[in-house]
Order: structure tokens, then sequence, then C-alpha cells
């Protein structure tokens, strides 16, 4: 049965709102008051404030506190979402990140006054160079999918340079990531796909079919999306490489690497990395993030401005960088993440990072291989820091890989990522990431068997799930054919 | 040596490995080629103990001056206001920051009503009928809104004020590149827009028209002629940059026919955090609701018919669409959209306009003081709360000296324009007081001699 708080809707903050109450407290007006209204034609003073809500400050925190109890996260319980890495978030990052010196400064300020943060990021860019084996990093991409976009800008302007006008195809597997043809598309080229073989990888004969003389890069993550580590990345980048294309890192998977490889030792010639993912950088519900981008010598200089230099006095910020594609964000990037970043890098250390590496890669093999027995599990080669199973042989049983996710919710599990990679059907993608622990492993294994013994014995149970939630499934359809986007008052 | 984020010991992992039938974690490895091995350890600095390594970041931090230590006249883009401090207690619940996009609704209702109460939000101070769940900052979304209108719109021209955010124009040229768009640059005469060079160039082949509003300089642009213009081009778009603080004194870009509205929340909740991250805004009219770009969160019911949300419009999306996506963008602002939600939920519907207020008066105050002590004042008709100060040497000298004195000076002017060169930009938020207000306008004119 359901609690009684749950029969009615849940209050949004406007249906709180009583006209003369507010929760705030500016400073007072210290200096000669004035009609602005003389300055302004009357056209362009707003004659209808704004509806936002008036409330009280408890109010506020109490309807705020509310909502965050309706929102699972790493700190509410398992979150083996596949790809997004979804490990803990240290506290440690939290409060580095919001020390005056770091969280209130301008980026407009003179570089004798922020010596410390151009430190910090020049620091940081070292740090992700080493890590990831290229030569050079920039900090300014936002996020994975603007990092994507910048290193294949960046592949453009090399190609351009050199005359190649004519490459105007980016190779995706398909097993890839949404970003990475939508990237592709924005960033000027046409997607063409490749596909992967029976055993999960990028196949070689259809690589030689489609790279030619308009290739201008393949992008890869390796290990792939179906948790594979691609084998044959050197003979890959030697197909790409002989056509005169550039092999681009996607670093979503990074997590399973560290200190184990290198993109740059494997001939990637572009990397991005996920902060928010392999770093620690929280994902706050969908961002911020931070997606730095590592490249070889050769495509340094296409890289955005400015750069974080360093001369024998002091750290500066370099603009004078001719061939640069120019700047992709305002200001530095994502700085606040990027602290964060860097604060779990020096908690960790070169042995932490490799440990980091060790034990994602352990626990995801060990729940693939407990799983294994009651679920499909398409590739059976060890898999690297995730896993995915299908939902084929559930399905037979009128249980559909949907159903089994949302029973997850009932365990107080968010579920894996599911119907992703496209080319497994009914796919399960699991990733535990190496901040779980055993029991944490055991239990949701133990919940996985219990719903797919449910899929046989009581399927209902798993098709009308989740049962335990603040609300049952919801009406996606009429959500998209009538999209209500914002409030309005009932009059 | 076990580390605290790493809770297997040795026990466990021997069960573990027995389970899965290797030897050691090195077997799990063993499909990385011996050739791209990493050999010997990482050339990065060696951990430290929680402590220590607060200790050191806090000293390197100590190394920075910030809008603490020093009274700061610094805007361009990036403004000190005040935050309440609810905000920052309410993104530190950590049910919100070490959430990931809400892909489960039935366990992410409140990240899911958090947006949809953001959206409704920039809405009404937009004047806009859709709002998403935010971009990146305030200058990729007016990027992506010039990518938009060229979509949409077939046509391949865009033309932008020069008055704009110097940076955002750079983000313009760079996004535009992928798209192969023409940018056509429009001067600025007095700080405001050239309307008659607008007028000019404005054709049957132009996509939209970029505007900022109040503009770089601080200047109120006049969105009314800008709309009158392209009255006689139906099919070209206006597009408006907005600092949304403004916009509780301003009337908003929508009453004058804006198609898109975007600009960055800063304002609401956000510290200047060296630059980032902030976070952008994209606001539509409805009939450009299934091209905007980013997450979108629309209401719907349970199976109880409970209301309830979800994200929703997809088709759009890169995870859906893959290479026929308009935009890439996957993560966005999230966690910086829900502070600036609390923000603007404390300051609510009077308090936004007695905070612009607060700014705009300030902001007089000091700009006749600076006229009373001597200084040339070039902003002349309506502003918000910046305003450009004429000084006797190059701004970087004065602001130089000024950290000495405790002040973190204006915006060099002169760094994006030559004829600008000793022209300080000078930013008074309500967070200034008189007597900072007039310490500083004295120290300017001490170190300008």
């Amino acid at each position: 049965m359901r609690s009684m708080a749950n029969e009615q809707d849940f209050p949004v903050i406007f249906e709180l709102s009583q006209e003369g109450r507010k929760g705030y407290s500016l400073p007072e007006l210290d200096v000669e008051d004035l009609d602005l209204d003389v300055e302004f034609d009357q056209e362009y003073v707003r004659q209808e404030a704004p509806d936002l809500p008036e409330v009280s400050e408890l109010q506020i925190m109490r309807h705020y506190t509310a909502l965050s109890t309706r929102n699972h996260g790493v700190d509410s319980g398992f979150y083996p979402l596949g790809s997004c890495t979804m490990k803990y978030n240290p506290k440690i990052n939290e409060d580095i990140a919001r020390i005056p010196g770091f969280s209130m400064i301008h980026p407009y300020q003179e570089e004798s006054s922020i010596q410390g943060a151009l430190a910090l990021m020049y620091d940081l860019q070292t740090s992700l160079s080493e890590i990831t084996g290229m030569d050079s990093v920039t900090l300014q991409s936002a996020a994975g999918a603007q990092g994507e976009w910048t290193g294949l800008m960046m592949i453009r302007a090399f190609h351009e340079a050199n005359g190649d006008d004519h490459r105007t195809e980016v190779i995706v597997p398909d097993s890839a990531h949404g970003t990475n043809p939508a990237s592709a598309t924005v960033a000027g080229f046409e997607a063409v796909t490749v596909k992967s073989d029976e055993n999960g990888l990028v196949d070689l004969e259809d690589l030689k079919r489609v790279v030619n003389e308009n290739t201008a890069a393949l992008m890869l993550t390796n290990p792939n999306t179906l948790g594979l580590f691609e084998e044959h990345i050197l003979e890959m980048a030697t197909i790409v490489h002989d056509a005169g294309g550039k092999l681009y890192y996607d670093g979503a998977n990074l997590n399973a690497i560290m200190g184990y490889t290198r993109p740059g030792d494997m001939g990637f010639d572009v990397v991005h990395l996920n902060l928010h993912k392999t770093f620690t950088g929280p994902h706050g519900g969908g961002g911020p993030g931070s997606g730095p981008v590592g490249v070889t010598k050769e495509l340094a200089p296409y890289l955005p401005k400015p750069l974080i230099a360093k001369n024998d006095e002091s750290y500066f910020l370099d603009y004078d960088r001719p061939q640069s594609i120019g700047r992709i964000k305002p200001y530095f990037g994502n700085f606040g993440i990027n602290v964060r970043a860097y604060t779990y890098i020096r908690s960790m250390g070169p042995d932490g990072l490799k440990q980091v590496s060790e034990n994602a890669v352990l626990n995801a093999n060990y729940m693939m291989r407990r799983l294994e027995e009651e679920f499909e599990l398409p590739f059976n080669q060890h898999c690297k820091h995730e896993f995915v199973l299908s939902g084929k042989k559930q399905k037979k049983l009128g249980v559909r890989t949907l159903d089994m996710a949302k029973r997850l919710l009932d365990f107080g599990y968010h579920p894996p990522t599911i119907y992703f990679p496209l080319n497994v059907e009914e796919a399960l993608m699991v990733e535990p990431t190496e901040t779980e622990s055993k029991e944490t492993l055991d239990e949701f294994i133990d919940a996985m068997i219990q719903i797919s013994n449910e899929a046989k014995e009581d399927p209902e149970i798993v098709q009308e799930a989740p049962h335990n939630t603040v609300v049952s499934r919801m009406d996606e359809t009429t959500a998209a054919r009538k999209p209500v986007l914002r409030y309005y008052k009932e009059s | 040596m076990q580390h605290r984020y790493i809770p297997m010991t040795t026990t466990d992992k021997q069960a573990m490995l027995d389970t899965i039938g290797v030897a050691s974690t090195d077997e799990l490895f063993s499909d990385i080629p011996e050739a791209v091995r990493f050999k010997g350890d990482l050339n990065i600095k060696p951990a430290k103990s929680e402590y220590e390594l607060t200790k050191e970041l806090t000293e390197l931090a100590g190394q920075n001056s910030h809008l603490q230590s020093h009274t700061s006249f610094l805007g361009a883009g990036v403004y000190h206001h005040y935050i309440p401090s609810i905000v920052d207690h309410v993104i530190s619940r950590s049910e919100f920051y070490t959430a990931y996009t809400p892909y489960q609704p039935e366990i992410s209702q409140g990240e899911l009503q958090a947006i949809f109460e953001f959206q409704t939000m920039i809405c009404e101070m937009t004047g806009m009928e859709v709002a998403n769940s935010s971009m990146y900052d305030g200058g990729t979304a007016l990027a992506e809104a010039v990518n938009l209108s060229a979509g949409q719109t077939k046509k391949k021209k865009v033309l932008v004020s020069k008055a704009i955010h110097p940076e955002s124009m750079e983000v313009i040229y760079t996004y535009a590149k992928g798209f192969n768009l023409e940018i056509v640059e429009i001067d600025h005469h007095d700080g405001l827009t050239d309307l008659n060079q607008l007028r000019n160039e404005l054709d049957d082949e132009t996509a939209s028209v970029v505007i900022q509003y109040p503009n770089f300089f601080g200047q109120v642009e006049p969105l009314k002629e800008v709309e009158s213009l392209l009255a006689d081009q139906k099919k070209t778009m206006m597009i408006v940059s907005s600092n949304p603080l403004a916009l509780g004194y301003l009337t908003p870009p929508g009453e004058f026919g804006a198609d898109i509205v975007v600009g960055d929340t800063q304002v609401f909740g956000i510290p200047a955090q060296f630059g980032g991250p902030h976070c952008g805004y994209f606001a539509t009219t409805k009939k450009l609701m299934r091209k905007v770009p980013g997450r979108l969160v629309g209401q719907t019911v349970d199976e109880e018919g409970r209301r309830g949300f979800v994200l929703t419009l997809q088709a759009r999306e890169q995870h859906i669409r893959r290479d026929k996506a308009t935009s890439n963008i996957c993560s966005n602002q999230a966690l910086n959209a829900l502070a600036s939600s609390v923000a603007m939920t404390a300051l609510g519907k009077q308090g936004i306009r007695e905070m612009a207020v607060l700014n705009m008066k300030k902001a007089r105050y000091a700009k006749k003081a600076f006229e009373a002590a001597g200084f040339e004042v070039l902003t002349n008709g309506p502003f918000f709360n910046e305003f450009i100060v004429k000084v006797d040497q190059p701004v970087s000298n004065i602001n130089e000296k000024l950290l000495q004195r405790g002040f973190i000076g204006g915006y060099d002017l002169g760094r994006i324009d030559q004829n600008l060169t000793n022209h300080m930009l000078v930013a008074v938020t309500e967070v200034r007081s008189k007597d900072e207000i007039d310490q500083f306008i004295k120290e300017v004119g001490e170190i300008n001699g």
C-alpha cells in the first residue's frame, strides 16, 4: 500500500507562493535614491514582474530538501550505470573547490593575482598529459561532448592546414555513444559506421573497407562500450594512420586502464577525458562536467586558446597561438570541476590511480561471472570496467530489460544502463566502479538473480514494477505528444 | 596500501579472483597487448593524506586575490552578487550532486521537478514560452542559438552585434565553422549597435540577428527598433543574449518578438569560480520547441494519475538522433541550474526587481561620483550596472596598483579594442557599499594622477 503522502501531487514551488512573503536579504540602498524611470523609455521598463515564487527561507529549504529525498544519488545507494562511472565523490573535493581563493576569483583578474589558480591548472594539464600519454592538454571543454567536438575541430584544422579538405568522414563503431556521431556532424563531418565483429570488437575487415582517402578520423573508446579492450588497437591505428586519418580517443572509459596503458601509447592522436567520471567531479544531476582534451605534438598548435603556460617567473595565459581553432567556451573551462579532479588526482597519486583501474576491472569481472548463470552474456572474454548482459532469456518469458530495470528500483538500486549499446539485444550495461564493496556487489547480484527468478515464477511483479517508489511508471508518450514544459498557474 | 576510497581487502580480492577463475588481477588485463602496456609508475605527484593535501591546496588558493579578500568592481560577464546561504546548503544535498542525468524518473523526481521549476523561472524572466534544462554557459548557448537559426531557416548568414561579449563572439566563430556559416559583425557607436549597418546588411539570406541586452558595455539596446527592422524579414530570427538579472527591471526580450533568448544565470547563486562552471540558459518560442538543444523536462502523470516529471522530446537529442542531431550537448549544468533556481526562488517576484534596481542605483551613484572626481564617463543613455570610465594610463597598470590597495579594478577594454585603450568597464553590483565606491574612486584618482 502507498502511504497517504503519495495520494496527492507533490507541490511545485510556485504552489507554495503567497503574495508578500520573502526569502531574501538584500543590502540596504545606502546611496542617494533616484527615479530610474526618467532615464528609460517606458517601453523598456518591465510592466509585469516575472512570476517567481514568494516563499520564506524555511519553506524553500523544506521544499528542496523534500525534493532531494525524491532523488537517488551515489551517496544514496549503488549506481551501476554503465558508461557513466558513478563512483564515490570524495568530500574533500567539495571543500577544496569552495575555498574562496578558488571559488571567488574572477576570470579577468590580473595574472599576478591568480597565480595559485594558474599553477593548479598547469599541474592538472601536466598530470593529465602523463596519465593519457599525450603531449599537451587543454582544460577548456565543459563536458565530454564538447571535448569530442573540440578534438574533431582540431583534426579538421590539421587536415585543412595540409590541404586535405576532402577528408570529411569520421568513422565511429556501431557500439559508440550517441555523442560521437553527433559531434562529428556538428564539427562538419559525415559520420560513417564501422561494424563490430562476433567478439564485440571493431571488425578489422570492415574498418579496412570504410577507411579511405576521405577519412578524417576514427573515434574509439578503448575499452569500448561493451567493456571490451580493443586488442587490435595497433593494427587499427596503422590502418587509419596509413590512410592519413587521425585516431580519436573517447575517454569515457579511462577508468579501466589508468597505469596499465595510455591512449598515447596505443597510437591515439587526440583524447578527451570526462573529469566528472574517472576523476570524481560529481555528476551534479547531469552536470556540470569537464572534458579536457589532450593531443600529440603534431596537433598541439590547434588547441583552443588560451593555454596555461609557464615561464621562469610565473604562470600565464598563452593567447599567442595563431593556428588555434579559437575559443570554444568563455573564460578557461569549468575551473570548479577541474579543482575537484585535481584534488582527486593528488589524493590518489600514481599507485592509487592504478589501484582504481585494477579494482574497477576486478569488480566488473566478478559481477559478470556471477551473473552469467542467470543472464545471457553475449561476449565471454574478460571485461574491463564494465560489461553488457542481454535480457534475451527473460524477454522470452515476457519480461523485458526495462521491466527488470524498474524492478531494481524496488531494491534501492539505480539500474544499469539499458538498451545501450545498440548492438546488443535487450542490453543491460553494468559498471560497478572501484569504490563499491564486495558486500554491495553481492547484494546487487542477489537482487538480479531474484528478479530473474521472478521472471520465471511471477513475471507480473517484474512487469508492474516499481512498487516502492514515490511515483510509478510515467506516461512518457503523453509527455512527448502534448508537452507541458513549464508550470502554469491554475486560473 | 589500502586507499580510503577503495574498499576491497586482500580477502575480498582472493574470493573474487577465485570466482572469476584467475590467479591475479593481472590476468584480467591480459588482453592489453604487450606493446602498448604502460610500464613503471605514472610520473605524477605522490598521494597526500587528506589533512596535508587540504593544507597545501588552501595555501595555493591563498596565492590568489579574490572577491572576499578584495573589493571588486570587475564584471564584464561575470559578477559578484549576493548569494543566499541556502543555495549552497541545497546544492550540497548529495542526493542532488551525486546523481546523474535523471533517466529513471521514478527515483529522480527531485532533480526532474527542480529542472521543471528552473525552466518555468527562465520562461518568466525572459518572457519566452519554452526554456531548456541548461547549457554550459551563456557563450556556448549563444553559439548554439546561432547554429539553430541557421538550421531552422536554411540560411547561412548571421549578423552579430560587436557589442556582445567578446568571448561569446569568438565562440560563435568556432561553433559556426562546423556548419560553414558566414558571420557579419555589426559595429557599435556610442556603446550601441549600429542599426543603420544592421539594416543595410539584413537581407533574404540572413538567418538571424544577434544582440546583447544589456550589451557588453552595459547599455540597453533598443530592441523595439530591432524588432521593427526585422518586421520586413519575417524569416530572419532575432536572438537576444541577456543578463537575466537585468530583466528584473527591463522589459524581457520575449515582448520584443525575440525567437531565442539565451544568457548565463551566474548572477543567480553561482560563484565566479574563475569563469566556470556557470550556467547557460536557452529559451525560445513554442514554435522552436522541437529544435531546442539539450535536455527538456516535461510534466506528465504516473500510472495512478499522480503528477510527475520526465525527460521529454528526446528525439531531438544526440543519444537518439546520433549523426542527425543538430547539437551534441549531453552533460549540461544541472547542479548550477538548481543553484540558480534556489537563488531566484529566494529573491522571488519582488526581490528580483529590488536587486536589479539596487544594482542600477548604486551604479548610477558611482558613475556620477566618477564624473564629480573629474573622470570622463563615456556611457550615455540607458544602462544597467556597468559603465565606461576613461583613465590616463593603461588599465592593467591601474589594476595592478589597485590590487595592492585592496581593490580589483574594472575590465580593461583595451583588450578587445585598441580605440578603447585606457578605458575601464566598471561594474557596480548590490554588494558594493557607498563607502567602498567612494574609496575606490579615490584610489583610482590617486593612481591615475
